[in-house]
This record gives structure tokens, sequence and C-alpha cells, in this order.
């Protein structure tokens, strides 16, 4: 995967399954302009993962619902380019962004207790999903279609499970579900939002090691949008870091969990708990909130809450950093501080802590 | 299923129970009398003390109230004033006022409050729902807030105020709509509709009113499910979403209050039938109370009462019909 800021379209992969280019997701409120993706440029191949990190408000799962074409068309405004399979989806009729939903593009949800409906069985849940686009499938072969589907999800008795409600099953066993519904159609691209948040963390690794199983038999892209960094080491081949509707750096998921470049990434590798590391380092938080998507700080959105902010003059308060080149191949941040000073800061500071290694 | 069952059914026996004690204490406890306010003001006193005989008043409280409920189950006789009167079970007494058996007035009064509140019932839920659940689905646009607007608007008027108005103009300025009468259904279908019209219309379009804002303060709720989203990352039409996902989980709320309201209205809709004179069981348990009719005081409380406690228990089975998730027991 490559990226950059705009006119981005030389950086974007062009072989890949979803290129999306300089996307910009923007809703008009009463209170003004809500700026949710100010601007993202990435790529996914099938067969690749992408990992999306960030807090909540940085656009990231703004970002997963634009490429399902799931906004409200009167009440956002989207300009940039998604690009599924060759098909760009921005300002795509709803007719044709329905086929392509849950065919093309599936989507697994955080909570599965509430992304279920409550009062259909799971197996009609599935087979519904599956005779939307097949439509001359017989209920027969819709229903065995999705007996078959919880079965390949690790699902025992799936037969019986079948005919089961959403809240007779255990958490693990509803996010296996939610899988095998948004799988059941082999789609080529899969976003899973935050996937294993709700989840015990004995079971967050089966459904990530399921994931996985599945993409090497399906061939599928993932992008997995998640707030936790260990779930990226594990799973992305590739990391989009996100801060209040911008990337701030990109790169393989050795270039951001081994030598990140930027503040804040920086700061979210430092405030995860680290098994490996030095167990008498204290964990940091990064100070303050992420900020009003309507009103963003000046320059850097990211400096009010940057210990380094000010270290280049005035830059931080006044210019928005571009995505530059971070060094290595593919690696980009968008940083005003010079490569030299990120390089010592890094190993002065951050290094030490033994982050997430 | 059958347990929670028995165990309401007890229930609302026990409720029946306690509301027809209530109600025999409460009548006494009133610093008035029947034999008062039948033989008037200027009454000697040996002429009121024989009224209440011959009404069985003189009698302890528990004696007439075991009697009452004696009479429920297996019939009673009655001396009214030396004439004896077989009274069959279940015999609710005989009116103090019309001297006929209580069971007669219920009988004929009953039909009435049903025919006002059932056609009543078809209006407010089809418009009412309709107009909500488009409201929501149109949220934001001139369609919402005028439907909205006319429902807070019908919301606030009363039963007597938007009644009258419609009475005035559609029957007595233009004769577009018959004078509310009440004929049997089994006797002439349209014209038991035809009288009816002005009821239904008032009573119902006051509860549309109330049902729009709730259907679609329940729609726009649904709306924002996260099942709902997952219908549509699917690639569900709009249709199929709105419908199969959103309208089913948005209308069970509605379907109890419904049956509430439901169990509440065919107690009596006092105003209703006060305001286009018809005589429903709720203008004859008004009058019985003015006329300190025991006997079709008691009857007519307690109808409204098994009303009540019988749809709570219906509603309560349908919600476990509806939704997997109740499990009734």
């Amino acid at each position: 995967m490559t990226t950059s800021t705009s006119p981005a379209a030389a950086a974007v992969d062009p072989e890949a399954y979803l290129q999306v280019r300089d996307l910009k997701v923007q809703f008009p409120t009463e209170d003004g302009l809500v700026r949710a993706v100010d601007g993202v440029t990435f790529s996914v191949r099938r067969g690749q993962t992408l990992g999306i990190v960030g807090e909540s408000g940085s656009g990231k799962s703004v970002t997963s619902m634009s490429i399902l074409g799931l906004h409200n068309p009167a009440r956002t405004k989207i300009t940039g380019e998604i690009s599924i399979g060759g098909k760009n989806i921005v300002g795509m009729k709803e007719q044709q962004l329905q086929r392509l939903r849950g065919k093309d593009v599936a989507m697994i949800f955080q909570d599965p207790l509430s992304a279920l409906h409550p009062y259909y069985k799971v197996g009609a849940q599935i087979a519904e999903a599956y005779k939307v686009h097949h439509p001359s499938a017989s209920k027969k072969e819709a229903t065995t279609r999705a007996v078959d589907m919880l079965d390949r999800v690790g699902i025992p008795q799936p037969q019986r499970r079948a005919n089961q409600y959403p809240h007779e099953f255990s958490g693990g066993m509803r996010q296996r579900a939610m899988i095998a519904m948004a799988l059941v159609n082999d789609p080529a691209l899969v976003i899973a939002d935050e996937p294993t948040t709700a989840l015990d963390v004995t079971v967050q690794a089966q459904i990530l090691e399921l994931l996985e199983d599945l993409q090497r038999e399906f061939q599928s892209a993932i992008i997995m949008i998640t707030h936790d960094l260990g779930v990226v080491s594990q799973v992305a081949d590739d990391v989009l870091v996100m801060y209040a509707g911008r990337p701030v750096e990109t790169g393989s998921v050795e270039q951001i969990m081994k030598r990140p470049q930027h503040p804040y990434t920086w700061g979210l590798l430092a405030s995860v708990p680290s098994l490996h590391g030095d167990a008498t380092v204290d964990l940091v938080p990064i100070k303050g909130n992420p900020p009003s998507l309507i009103n963003l700080p000046t320059g850097c959105s990211f400096n009010p809450r940057c210990r380094y902010a000010g270290q280049n003059g005035n830059r931080s308060f006044s210019e928005v950093p571009e995505l530059r080149p971070a060094g290595e191949p593919g690696h980009n941040v968008a940083c005003h501080m010079s490569f030299e000073t990120r390089q010592r800061l890094y190993a002065e500071d951050i290094a030490h802590a033994g982050v997430a290694q | 299923m059958l347990r929670f069952l028995i165990k309401r059914l007890l229930l609302a026996s026990t409720t029946l129970v306690a509301i027809s004690i209530v109600t025999f204490l409460l009548f006494f406890a009133v610093p008035s009398s029947p034999a008062w306010v039948m033989c008037g003001r200027n009454c000697s006193p040996e002429r009121i003390a024989q009224v209440e005989q011959s009404l069985g008043l003189d009698q302890p409280i528990t004696k007439q109230y075991t009697d009452f409920v004696k009479g429920i189950f297996v019939g009673r006789t009655i001396n009214d004033a030396g004439t004896i009167r077989e009274c069959d079970a279940p015999c609710l007494g005989y009116s103090f006022r019309s001297k006929e058996p209580v069971t007669d007035t219920i009988e004929r009064s009953l039909p009435v409050t049903v025919s006002i509140v059932a056609g009543a019932m078809v209006v407010f839920l089809t418009v009412g729902i309709g107009l909500g659940m488009l409201a929501a689905l149109k949220k934001g646009t001139v369609f919402d807030r005028v439907a909205i607007g006319a429902s807070v608007g019908f919301a606030s008027t009363q039963t007597y105020t938007l009644g009258g108005v419609l009475l005035l103009l559609l029957v007595y300025s233009t004769g577009l709509l018959p004078n509310p009468h009440y004929t049997p259904i089994t006797q002439d279908p349209l014209d038991w509709a035809g009288g009816m019209l002005l009821p239904w219309i008032t009573l119902g379009l006051i509860n549309s009113a109330l049902y729009a804002r709730l259907s679609r303060a329940q729609m726009i709720e649904t709306l924002q499910e996260d099942f709902v989203r997952t219908a549509r990352a699917k690639g569900l039409s709009a249709r199929v979403v709105n419908r199969r996902h959103a309208l089913r989980a948005a209308i069970t709320p509605i379907i109890t209050i419904a049956g509430v309201d439901l169990g509440a209205y065919l107690g009596g809709v006092v105003i209703t039938e006060s305001v286009f004179s018809l005589n429903g069981i709720g203008r004859e348990a008004a009058q019985a109370v003015q006329d300190l009719n025991l006997p079709l005081v008691m009857a007519t409380v307690l109808l409204a009462a098994f009303f009540i406690v019988a749809m709570n228990i219906i509603v309560d089975m349908l919600y476990a019909v509806i939704d997997p998730r109740v499990r009734l027991g």
C-alpha cells in the first residue's frame, strides 16, 4: 500500500481492489460543517489487510461507512474517489450501491448483539443476505448456504444454531455469525469495524485467527478498523493512522510499530500496556481529547496535545503538515519536525519504554 | 406459557376482588344515601328508612357484599319492597333507578361502547401509525412538519371541543353526516356504520395524533439502530429495510400501548358517548354514580377493571409472540 495526500493518483496502487483517493466526507449541521474525513488516500489489494487506527472521532468509521455508500446523500458531502473493483462509487445511484453492498463489499460490525436483528433467527438473517444477491436461489438453498457458512466460521451444530435467535448466542458466537453473514456472498473486500472490541480477550484472538484463515481461503481484501494497536500488529500488513479526519502516518505494520515517526503514533503506542517491555515503565496517556471536527485547531490539528509542538517556530500553529515520505519507501508521515529531530526524540523519549515490541 | 397464564389469572382475580371491595367501601363512605337521591329533599326519616330497607341497604355491609358476590356466581333472590325477584347467575342486582336487572343494562350499553371503540381504533391505528411511520421516514421534510404540526393540534383539542365542532359542521349545518345514533350491526350494518361515523372520526383523530407522534419517535429511534444499518449493509432495498427490519421492531411497543388503551376504552368512553348522546357503558356509569345506584356502579367498575386486566394479560402474551427475547414465566 502507498499513500500520500492529493494529488495522489500516482501514489495509489493501480492494481489494488480498493482505491481511495483524496476522500473528503463532510456533514453540514446547524453548528457548522463537520469535516469528518478530510482528505485520505489509500488502497488495499486482495489478500492484504489494512489497519486503520485512531481514537473515536478520528474519521475511521466514517471512512468505512462511505466505502459502503451508507451515508445519506442528502445530509453528506462526499468528494474524492472510492474505486471498488474499478468502479467509482462516489456519486453512484443508490440502486447500484445496493448491488455492491454485501456482495462485493461486506461489513462486520462492532457489537454483534445490537447489529443483528433481535426478532429474526440467525440462519434467516444470513440467508436473507445471500438471497438478496442471489434472487434465483430458493429459500432452501439460501438456508443451506447459511448453515454451511455457520459451519465454516466454526459454530458447532450449525443446523440447530441457525434456528436460534441472536440472544441465544454467546458474544463470540454472535461475532462468528456476523462474520458468516458478511462472507456469505464471497465479498472481495471486507471491512471489519472494531470486530473484537466487544469481546473477551481470549475470544478476540480466536476471531482474529478466524478472519485470517478466511482471508487466506477467499483472498479478500480486509480493512481492520480499530483503536487497538495489539490487533493491528497481529493482523495488518499496512497501517493508516488517522487523527481528526486526516492521515498522520502510513506505512507497513513493521514501520509503524517498530519505527513510528509521528508523535500521535508514539502516543498511541505508549498508551498500550506491553507484556514484553519494561514492566516498571508507566503508561503515558495522550493528554487532552480529540478536537471538535467543526472547529479544528489551526495548523497541525494535533498541536494542542503534542509535546513537541512549536519545535519549528510557528509552523505547528499556522501550517497544516502534508503527508511526506519518511525515509523508507512506503512510509509517510505528516509532521513538521525534521527526520533527524524525530529520530532523536524517538530514541530519547519513546523507544526505551519498549512499547508494543 | 401455561404457568404464566395461571399466575396472571390468579393475580387478575385478586385484583378484581380487591377492586370490588374498595368500590363497595367507598360507596358506603359517601355521606349520602341512594334513598335520599330517590326520595327527594323533603323526605321524612321514616320514609328514608323504608326505602333503604326495600333496597337492602339496612343490612350490614359484609352481608350485602357476600350477597352481591353470591349473586354473581350462583344467583340470588332479591326482596324489592315486598316483590320477590329471582335473579339468576350471573346476577349483578337490580338497578335502583330503572328496576331492571343490571345485566340487561350492560347488555344494552356494552355493544354501543364496543362499536364506538372498535371503529375509532381502526381509524387511529391506521391513520396514526401510518402517518407517524411516514413522517419518520421523511423526517425533516414538509410532509413531516405538516403531519406532526397537525397532530400537535389535534392532540391538544379535546373530544368535547372537536366533537362539538364536527357535530355543528358536518351534521347540523351541512347535513353531510347523519346524527350520531346506535343501530345494532346485526340489524342494519350500513345504518350502524353511518350512526357511528362521527364518533369514530372524533375519537379516531384525537388518538391518531398521539399515535402518530409515538410511532414517529419510535421509528426514528429504530432507524438509528445498528441492526437497521446491518440490513442496509447487506444490500437490501430501502423498502425491505424499512418494512422487514425497522417497522417490525418499531411497532412492538405501540401494539402494547394500543392493547392497554383498548382495555381502558372498552370500560366506557364517557366523554365521547356524552357528546354524541350515545348510551354506552361510560354514560351509564357516570349516571349510576350520580344516582348512587350501587348495583350499576359495581357492575360498570368491575367491567372496566376486567377489560383492563384482561387486555394486559393478552398484551403480555402477544409481546412474547412478537419478541423472541421475551420469555413468559
